[in-house]
């Protein structure tokens, strides 16, 4: 597997980046190398990677929260949090402070040992997913050829923690959650993967970067979602398809308040409670990013194709004595692209919360009819037309 | 806890323990990255057996099926790796705690010659794997074997080429359609079926 841990934080040390070697263990080794072993830089490079992703799906998540409670109580004619900080934005902050330091409760009858062991499983799923999320084109965790597969699969692991900890806590609200939750994900994985097939049969790749990288024709407004006729219906299955991955509304049939008090989660509180909150939001950011990467563009837009032709675009260049330089110039190039990746993904997160709080919750019969008998066949539907008309634009071309 | 369950769970833990240590002197951090996913595949194949309830059994098929893929991993085979998380962690594992989670554990107290049963069939079956392995692997060869490049793709290409996979691949696909409709066919409710319960209700 092809690594890099955040090619940016080893500036000047000559690496090769682009065969995807692991640039901060580089590093690492050209600085410590004289007084460190190997497993040592290894361990070093690693645990400062998780570090690092761990950070971002925290600050994710906390910027996610506040912003869901605003955006709920703008549709609702409130203004949400405002007492802490401007228009209350330190509000998850102190609210993480109190998770911190709420009494962790475990049920007397709970599995002890599985009930400890979800909301760290679920986190963990989340973590690795999130390695594959590129900040910038040249500044990335992990430059995987799998790309969104990985995605797709370390994200569908949550699910295990979910029925975990439904089945651990050993209440019926708990376990109708888990229930409706493995049933659910397992019947909407089948829409989400289908529909995503027909961008990346547009790409041909799954690396996210090169995806992104393929859109950038056009002043940047080649994107996938305009050169397939069946790309767009494909986008709405997978945005969808993603709602019920990520168990949001109108999905959240897993939570159900009104039905099973909190559905899988009724028994948990205080940071494991929070542990599953996380993981959802880091999931929806994950889900919008994949998204915006696939469907609208990624990095590309007309301010980045014009800021990347007067600044150029290369993060890492060969100098004169064919050593590998960081190009500073790059820097605007990479901040501005990293920046649209970031608005495009918030927007999708904005839609999903939008659509939170203007839904009903459907019934369970519903979710899976809407599973099994529309999203699934239509995906295909959609998967084979792409192919066919991919096919044609070759034969017409050759 | 029983004290068997104990006694079972600390001699798991510490083969566990040393068969890793093994593993690193033998090979550095290679060995050690192989130690634990064979430990993270052995032990949780063991203690699916070994547990009462059913969904701890099936819980504990999460470290075999990720220690699997590890080792996929360590092959250079990501594409492999990925699918064996994809399906069976995330797929084929929620269905079968969808269908065991309300099964309640059978709490009757461990019975001896059972247990002996079983290591006489785990001990047959890794005798049978290790003549089987000893036999048809030559060692000299898959040590200087190359990582596989662009698997994914090669994948791709053997599925869809006339003359490597495509027919197989096919069938297998046909076959599990006609297993999906037969399943919905025998669990269905009939007509009769119905007019009875409302006879009844």
């Amino acid at each position: 597997m092809t690594m890099s841990f955040l090619a940016l934080a080893q500036a000047g040390t000559p690496v090769e980046v682009a065969s995807g070697s692991n640039a901060f263990l580089e590093g690492l080794r050209a600085a410590l190398g004289e007084h460190l072993p190997e497993w040592a830089l290894w361990l070093g490079a690693a645990g400062a990677g998780v570090a690092l992703v761990m950070g971002l799906i925290s600050v994710v998540a906390m910027f996610c929260v506040w912003l869901e409670r605003k955006v709920a109580g703008h549709i609702q004619c409130r203004y949400g949090p405002m007492y802490t900080g401007w228009h209350g934005w330190l509000q998850s902050i102190a609210d993480g402070v109190k998770l911190l330091l709420k009494e962790d409760m475990i049920p007397r009858d709970a599995d002890r040992a599985l009930f400890m062991l979800a909301p760290g499983l679920v986190l963990a799923a989340i973590v690795a997913a999130m390695a594959a999320f590129p900040l910038a084109p040249g500044v990335f965790f992990a430059d995987l050829d799998l790309g969104v597969f990985f995605v797709i699969a370390m994200s569908s692991m949550t699910t295990i923690g979910v029925v975990m900890a439904g089945w651990a806590s050993n209440s019926k609200w708990t376990v109708y959650g888990a229930m409706r939750e493995a049933a659910q994900v397992v019947a909407y994985e089948i829409p989400l993967g289908v529909s995503l097939l027909v961008p990346v049969m547009v790409a041909g790749t799954l690396n996210m970067n090169e995806a992104s990288a393929a859109q950038a024709d056009y002043l940047g407004m080649g994107w996938f979602l305009f050169k397939n006729p069946f790309m767009a219906p494909a986008f709405v299955l997978f945005f969808v398809a993603a709602l019920a991955e990520t168990k949001r509304a109108p999905f959240d049939l897993p939570e159900a308040e009104s039905e099973l008090v909190a559905g899988f989660m009724t028994e948990y509180s205080g940071i494991r409670w929070s542990f599953f909150f996380m993981e959802e939001y880091a999931a929806m950011f994950l889900m919008s990013a994949v998204a915006a990467v696939f469907f609208l563009g990624g990095f590309e837009s007309p301010l980045t194709h014009f800021v990347g032709q007067a600044f150029g675009k290369e993060l890492f260049v060969q100098g004169a004595n064919g050593a590998t330089e960081l190009n500073l110039q790059a820097i605007p190039y990479q901040a501005v692209a990293g920046l649209t990746l970031l608005v495009k993904t918030f927007a999708g997160i904005f839609l999903m919360m939008w659509l939170r709080w203007t839904l009903p919750r459907i019934r369970v019969d519903q979710v899976m009819t809407m599973g099994y008998k529309y999203l699934t066949p239509l995906a295909l539907v959609c998967a084979i037309g792409a192919a066919l008309w991919e096919a044609g634009k070759q034969a017409l071309s050759s | 806890m029983e004290a068997t369950d104990r006694l079972f769970y600390g001699l798991v833990g510490l083969a566990s323990l040393a068969a890793i240590a093994a593993c690193t002197w033998i090979g550095g951090g290679a060995g050690a990255a192989f130690g634990l996913f064979a430990v993270l595949v052995l032990a949780g194949s063991l203690t699916c057996i070994w547990e009462r309830s059913v969904v701890r059994s099936a819980f504990c098929l999460i470290g075999t099926f990720g220690g699997t893929a590890g080792l996929f991993l360590m092959l250079g085979s990501d594409f492999l790796a990925m699918s064996q998380i994809l399906i069976y962690v995330g797929g084929i594992l929620a269905l079968i705690l969808f269908g065991v989670m309300l099964t309640p554990p059978d709490l009757t107290e461990r019975k001896l010659p059972r247990v002996m049963a079983g290591l006489v069939a785990v001990g047959a079956g890794v005798a049978f794997v290790a003549a089987k392995v000893a036999a048809t692997v030559h060692w000299v060869e898959a040590a200087t074997l190359a990582e596989p490049q662009h698997e994914t793709e090669q994948i791709g290409v053997a599925f869809l080429a006339y003359d490597q996979y495509m027919i197989a691949f096919e069938l297998a696909a046909v076959v599990l359609t006609v297993a999906l409709v037969a399943a919905v066919y025998v669990a269905r409710r009939r007509k009769i079926d119905l007019e009875e319960e409302g006879a009844e209700g």
